[in-house]
């Protein structure tokens, strides 16, 4: 379980993030939402430590994060799996050296090992055998996602964040990919938290939503409850999408 | 005050660059790559470079001393020198400047601009250390060897073309480069090489390491890198001439 409590985040005098109090539960996918510019990144990149928080707590489990000295969240980091929006895979590596990458770095593994944990993962993530010596420029955009996602995991992390994962992918991909990861977050038990504007997302995995709004939490509740928050902000953002307007006006009819 | 700033800064990154590694074994094999790419992928312009420099040097001198009082050894000495004193060492850093700079910023930005350095944070690595160390390491080693390759081949061209312009006989050119050897200039050039090649590699390091925005701020960086790598190269051959040599 992840925490964070009153959280304050400024760049240069200009408040981002004002007073985010929030929980991320074990073993569900936990997803962030908001407008482009609402403080989505920022709010993940402050709870990952990229970026210094200005106030605030954050709690991995029982361990403060900003009271960590350096080399106990260098640890830490380890127990952590994140997949950027571009994938961020190593472009001067294959497929199956990005994989090895964590392993090489912090375990004492032997070569086998190692082979057989990259297969695990890469066949977790449904990466055929042909792709695994290919370069991430020579495979396609939900590939390179789903070999983030497999060298996310390759350390056996107790927490997954992503960051838009499904940003550029088909709508079928994209579905592939969130059920990829609920499907491992599950199996893992790990703490997960998925950034997202997407509202195909939010219906399809949305076991906990936090809706934020210029930088301020506006809503918590589940994919079940969204569609009646009662909070308008919520409303204009969810119902921007004719789609999900008309689903709302079928539910009423109903 | 932006240019305390970024000196600051720059010394900053240098103290996160050599703090302990975490794998000694994963810094080590980047090593071996970063010498492969950046100096030994630099073997065949240096040569090509340095001979037609060394060519060009030898005919140059040969016309400024026509006057029948100079000795005709001159010439090779001229050549000699001009190359260990000058070419070889710092005109020789400029160029690499634009080579491995370049490609040390381009490498690094995009990295940071794809997110990449961001995942090595993450995963724990000191990602200053994990990707520049290496380069500076490789860079200092090898420029010293890239010297030494620079004044043999210059002096190669001078042996090739002065013969062949006419302008002075083989074996006067071989005697002019053997007179009045001085081994101090090797030595003074080795001590500059080091130096640059420790700029060559962490200036360009910086300016990629800091790089904002997407690619058009990559290509930018790579520019002024080179640009500040230049002036800095040119600054401490004029403080390690005067410190050194007079």
């Amino acid at each position: 379980m992840i925490e964070v409590k009153n959280l304050y985040k400024s760049f240069d005098g200009n408040l981002v993030l004002n007073n985010i109090s929030t929980r991320f539960e074990k073993g569900k996918t936990n997803l962030i939402i908001g407008r482009s510019g609402s403080g989505k990144t920022v709010l993940l990149k402050s709870i990952l430590g990229l970026y210094e928080i200005d106030e605030g707590e954050i709690w991995y489990d029982k361990r403060n994060f900003i009271e960590t000295e350096e080399k106990k969240r260098k640890k830490l980091r380890q127990e952590i799996g994140m997949v950027f929006q571009g994938g961020a895979l190593f472009d001067s590596i294959t497929v199956e050296a990005n994989i090895r990458f964590p392993l090489d770095m912090f375990t004492q593994m032997t070569s086998k090992e190692k082979k057989n944990r990259v297969n695990f993962c890469l066949d977790h993530v449904n990466i055929e055998k042909t792709a695994h010596k290919l370069f991430p420029s020579e495979i396609s955009g939900g590939m390179q996602k789903r070999v983030a996602i497999a060298r996310a995991i390759a350390l056996n992390p107790k927490y997954l964040f992503c960051d838009e994962p499904n940003s550029g992918l088909d709508p079928e991909t994209a579905t592939v990919i969130d059920k990829l990861i609920q499907d491992l977050t599950k199996e893992f038990q790990m703490t997960t938290i998925i950034n997202t504007h997407d509202m195909n997302s939010v219906i399809e995995i949305g076991e906990s939503v936090l809706f934020i709004s210029k930088g301020e939490k506006e809503w918590v509740g589940t994919k079940h409850e969204i569609l009646n928050s009662g909070s308008k902000k919520l409303n204009d953002f969810i119902f921007a999408n004719k789609l999900y307007a008309q689903m709302k006006k079928g539910e009423n009819d109903q | 005050m932006k240019f305390f700033y970024h000196v600051g800064r720059y010394f900053i990154m240098l103290k996160r660059v050599f703090a302990r590694p975490e794998r000694h074994k994963m810094y080590i094999r980047q090593l071996f790559h970063e010498i492969d790419t950046l100096g030994v992928n630099s073997i065949g312009i240096v040569i090509i470079i340095s001979v037609f420099i060394g060519g060009i040097m030898t005919i140059q001198f040969a016309y400024s001393m026509m006057n029948p009082l100079y000795p005709s050894t001159l010439i090779g000495l001229g050549t000699r020198d001009t190359l260990i004193l000058e070419f070889s060492s710092t005109m020789l850093a400029l160029i690499m400047a634009g080579k491995i700079g370049s490609n040390i910023t381009s490498e690094i930005g995009t990295m940071r601009v794809t997110e990449q350095i961001d995942s090595l944070e993450i995963m724990g690595i000191n990602s200053a250390s994990y990707l520049i160390l290496p380069k500076i390491i490789a860079v200092v080693f090898i420029f010293p060897f890239l010297f030494i390759i620079s004044v043999f081949f210059g002096l190669i061209g001078g042996l090739i073309t002065g013969p062949a312009a006419g302008v002075i006989t083989m074996p006067e050119y071989i005697e002019g480069i053997k007179w009045l050897f001085e081994p101090y200039y090797v030595t003074f050039s080795l001590i500059k090489s080091l130096v640059f090649g420790f700029l060559v590699a962490s200036v360009p390091a910086y300016f990629g390491y800091y790089v904002q925005g997407g690619a058009l701020e990559v290509g930018k960086a790579s520019t002024r890198a080179v640009v500040n790598t230049n002036i800095l190269i040119l600054l401490f051959d004029l403080i390690l001439t005067r410190l050194l040599l007079t």
